[in-house]
């Protein structure tokens, strides 16, 4: 089979990757999803919250994708359920499995990364103790809630404070269990400030900051935890453990980007995000394979994905086109501050009004600005009041800016305290 | 009803004595008081198929272990068990460690082990590029290998059970007694009889050998602990990596496990409690410290699961192995610590025959020891996926995605022989759950399976015992 552009993932990202794909004239578009349903992991994500920047309305998750599913429908985009994508090749062939089509060879011109994020499990963090039932994921812990009507535990402790362990403590605590607790071995929270008020202080649910769960009782099902501080260096202070009974521990401890087939096609990976090193057009290092969403770098809000997963299929879609736009690139580097950015290199584009730089901190900086440079002129300073690692940062670069400057190597992005 | 014989036990050693008696013409079954085979020492070891330089000369565990080496990759390939022969080599970092080495390879070679070898750090590293520069020699043992332990204990239950051997899980020994000839098992799920017991019953065995003997066995529970890697680390090393052994154990390794994966460990500490296989900080700290020492790049993120099993250490620290002597009928399979995964099938081999001529056992016409087993679908080529597919619209559903186990897969798993009834049976069968993400994406999956399956609710099936079921009731049961 051939196709011009093969979406992997049919969560929000790729949904929208195929819309903008569409937009630009390529209606020969392929959309393989593993799971019966387009949606991605918003379909589990049945609070609210979702799209105030993109439709300028609260939506659930699944109402958000929803606008994205009618739009494929109504473009007759297609779409395969049920269809995992088990390998990738350097020259974009695309192998995947279905229980209708068995193995599907798939030759594309453009391939579009957007296969989401999976959560980091229990054996990551190395908690000793037992190996009973009852240690969940929150993201699993919220497919058993939302989805299949299950209820995991009674008495919850959920260790990590991002977002999806304060959305499960909510959901948890509705549905009628006591969640006791939300450890954090960090002393701020990794998840929204908005979660934080609405999902735990509105329950009256302690947020324990620096604290970590030191072991797991309980041979067959959880029986308790033990939870302690933790000093400067993150390590647990002896002295201050205690004994939580618990039946059920959540873990909401960090989230992977999914990228075991990009690997395996030879896309070269960026160490900090473990997504793919991509240029401002979201190409990676193998031409006509592009990577968007999550799979990318870990998202807060599913708005940025949408806008990104846009470009993503938009390029793709030059790609196919031959419209590729060569030429040597801006290297971005991280400074103070600073954990990494997407892109890593900029191709100044004039066909686009901006060029936005996302990134994450490294640490809480109260009254610091972010700055951006070019070699060395800085043309960006804002000041921030806050700014954490758990909220994605962006800033937009006019294509002025590249054209004042056509000489520019190297853009730099870091934080200075005036 | 009478048996002609019962065995305590479905570990490695329980499960591949029943293979070798389901070759007579006898009526055997194995009480297990777990709810599957191989929960034990047998589920939680290193995997090594040991060469055997470590044992005393002249013990069963030398005896043992150089007979059970040789018979592995035959008896691997008749039950469809992953089994490679990567050898191994024991490092010295000084000196006065190169000499030990010499001293093991001279035990070696008194053992009867061949191809024993010392080679210098150079060449060394050129076999294993990411071996420490600190190490100065090391002896390399070509006859090392590394096998599936939850493999080698399944199949030969499979083998056991299709030639009429009966298992008998969640069924625990409570009393055991011996009158005129004939043994009389109490069991949490009643009464058995038998004319021959063999107690294969692990860290527990003492306590049936002393309920029945006047000659007293004491095993004290020695755990050991392990880190388990990603497959993507699993090519770190190819060979296995000792480092040299003391008075605790082989000390801590660092290898590839038959399937992929990177294993390091275990510590050694003896523990007072039977069941205590838990994991401790200390215990994990010291085996990753032991193994940075062994190899350069250990690349801790990529670390998913820790574990500890343990070992059934007798005072007199060798196998008891043979009919106790003052108990006509009672065969011992006791204290088997390391190397006794290597040591199984010999041991199977020599039980086996010695209660078939008690009981003047004849062979079975039809026995047939090989398993059926599909190689994983992960494993086949695009065109034998196709064709795999065709023949089962199953392989076309992927359940597990970290290590691609498919519907068809799992639902084998289900429902051939011994067919598993747990989540972690479904799991050591198949491998789904054991990759990276720790069974996050497919045990809400395989929890339906196995209850559709099983004509069960969601609600009762468990991880690995009865009282570890992941779901505890529907939403808002308990406002
Ligand atoms: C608990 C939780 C709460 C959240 N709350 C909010 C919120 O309040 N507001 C907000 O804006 N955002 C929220 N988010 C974030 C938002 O949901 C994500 O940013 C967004 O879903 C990411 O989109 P994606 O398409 O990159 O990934 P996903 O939604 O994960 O989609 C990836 C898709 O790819 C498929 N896939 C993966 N591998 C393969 C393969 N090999 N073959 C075929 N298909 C494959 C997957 O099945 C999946 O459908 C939340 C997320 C979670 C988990
Ligand atoms: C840390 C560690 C590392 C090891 N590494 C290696 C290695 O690399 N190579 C090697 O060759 N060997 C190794 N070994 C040794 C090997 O794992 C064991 O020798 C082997 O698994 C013992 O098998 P078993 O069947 O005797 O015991 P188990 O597997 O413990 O089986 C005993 C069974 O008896 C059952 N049972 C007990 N009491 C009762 C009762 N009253 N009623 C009913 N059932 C009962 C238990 O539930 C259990 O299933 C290692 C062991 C450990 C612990």
């Amino acid at each position: 089979m051939k196709k011009d552009i093969v979406i992997i993932g049919g969560g929000p990202a790729g949904l929208s990757a195929a819309v903008a794909a569409h937009e630009q004239g390529i209606t020969d578009i392929l959309i393989l999803e593993r799971e019966n349903a387009l949606g991605g992991i918003l379909n589990q994500c049945i609070h609210n919250g979702f799209g105030l920047h993109v439709f300028k309305e609260e939506l659930t998750g699944p109402e958000y994708a929803q606008r994205y599913i009618d739009k494929i429908a109504e473009l007759k985009i297609a779409a395969k359920l049920g269809t995992m994508v088990i390998d990738i090749t350097r020259d974009l062939r695309v192998i995947a499995l279905n229980e209708t089509d068995g193995v599907l060879d798939i030759q594309a011109k453009a391939v579009v990364l957007a296969m989401g994020c999976r959560e980091r499990p229990r054996g990551a963090l190395n908690i000793p103790g037992y190996r009973p039932a009852g240690v969940f994921s929150a993201g699993t812990a919220q497919k058993y809630v939302n989805i299949d009507g299950y209820l995991p535990g009674r008495e919850i402790v959920i260790l990590g404070s991002g977002d999806i362990g304060l959305i499960m403590a909510r959901r948890m605590t509705l549905e009628g269990a006591h969640v006791k607790m939300v450890c954090e071995i960090l002393p701020y929270s990794g998840g929204l400030k908005r979660n934080i008020v609405q999902c735990l202080d509105d329950y009256g649910i302690p947020l324990r900051l620096s604290h970590t769960v030191t072991k797991i009782h309980g041979r067959e099902r959880v029986e308790g935890v033990t939870v302690a501080r933790v000093d400067a260096n993150l390590k647990p202070i002896a002295t201050s453990e205690e004994y939580v009974t618990c039946d059920t521990l959540m873990l909401s401890v960090g989230l992977i980007p999914e990228n075991e087939l990009s690997r395996k096609a030879g896309v070269a990976l960026n160490p900090t995000t473990q997504g793919p090193l991509v240029n401002s057009h979201l190409e990676t290092s193998i031409p006509g394979v592009f990577a968007c969403g999550n799979v990318l770098h870990v998202h807060d809000l599913v708005d940025y994905v949408s806008e990104e997963a846009a470009l993503a299929g938009k390029f793709a879609a030059d790609h196919v086109k031959n419209k590729d736009t060569f030429g040597s690139g801006i290297a971005v580097s991280c400074g103070t501050g600073v954990r990494y950015t997407v892109p890593t290199t900029i191709i100044p584009d004039f066909n686009e009004r901006t060029t936005t730089i996302r990134f994450r901190v490294d640490n809480v900086y109260h009254n610091h600005f972010v700055s951006v440079f070019f070699g060395g002129d800085r043309m960006y300073h804002k000041q921030k009041r806050i700014l954490t690692p758990g909220e994605m940062e962006q800033v937009l670069l006019p294509k002025q800016w590249f054209a004042n400057q056509p000489d520019t190597k190297t853009i730099r992005v870091m934080l200075e305290e005036e | 009803m009478m048996h002609d014989a019962i065995i305590i036990g479905a570990g490695v050693i329980g499960a591949n004595i029943a293979r070798e008696l389901a070759r007579y013409q006898l009526d055997i079954i194995v009480l297990e008081k777990n709810l599957d085979v191989c929960e034990g020492a047998s589920k939680a070891n290193s995997g090594i198929v040991h060469s055997g330089y470590d044992a005393k000369p002249g013990s069963l565990k030398a005896k043992y272990n150089i007979r059970g080496n040789k018979m592995m990759a035959a008896l691997c390939a008749e039950l469809a068990v992953s089994f490679r022969q990567n050898g191994s080599l024991v490092v010295a970092f000084d000196a006065e460690e190169a000499i030990r080495l010499e001293t093991l390879l001279d035990q070696g070679v008194q053992n009867g082990v061949e191809g024993l070898r010392i080679i210098d750090g150079e060449t060394a590293r050129l076999q294993e590029p990411n071996l420490s520069q600190n190490v100065t020699a090391a002896l390399w043992a070509p006859t090392g290998g590394i096998v599936d332990p939850f493999q080698l204990t399944l199949a030969a239950a499979e083998v056991a059970d299709l030639n009429g051997v009966a298992f008998h899980f969640g069924t625990a020994v409570t009393a055991i007694s011996c009158t005129n000839g004939v043994f009389n098992v109490e069991t949490s799920k009643g009464h058995y009889a038998a004319r021959i017991v063999v107690n294969a019953a692990g860290v527990h065995a003492d306590d049936l050998n002393n309920r029945l003997s006047s000659h007293k066995y004491q095993i004290t529970p020695r755990k050991g602990e392990y880190c388990l890697f990603d497959k993507q680390i699993g090519g770190l090393v190819t060979s296995t990596i000792f480092q040299l052994p003391s008075a605790m154990g082989k000390g801590v390794l660092v290898t590839p496990t038959a399937e992929g994966n990177l294993l390091i460990g275990p510590n050694s500490v003896f523990v007072d409690d039977k069941s205590d296989t838990s994991t401790t900080e200390a215990g994990i700290r010291f085996v990753i410290d032991k193994a940075k020492q062994s190899v350069d790049n250990l690349p801790m993120p990529y670390v998913i699961t820790a574990f500890a099993g343990l070992r059934a250490t007798e005072k007199h620290e060798d196998f008891v192995i043979g009919e106790a002597e003052d108990v006509p009928g009672f065969f011992n399979a006791l204290g088997i610590e390391s190397p006794g995964l290597t040591a199984a099938p010999a041991i199977a081999q020599d039980m086996a025959g010695w209660i078939a001529a008690k009981l003047d056992a004849v062979p079975k016409p039809h026995y047939d020891g090989r398993r059926n087993r599909q190689p994983s679908f992960e494993s086949l080529s695009v065109e034998m996926k196709q064709a795999m597919f065709q023949k089962d619209k199953n392989y076309g559903r992927i359940i597990c995605r970290c290590e691609l186990v498919t519907l068809a897969e799992i639902l084998d798993c289900i429902r051939r022989p011994l067919g598993a009834r747990t989540v972690d049976g479904v799991k050591r069968r198949t491998r789904a759950g054991s990759g990276r993400c720790q069974g996050g994406f497919c045990s809400p999956r395989i929890i339906e399976i196995l209850a559709r399956e099983l004509g069960k609710d969601l609600r009762e099936i468990v991880k690995a015992s009865e009282k570890s079921a992941y779901l505890i009731g529907l939403d808002k049961d308990l406002l």
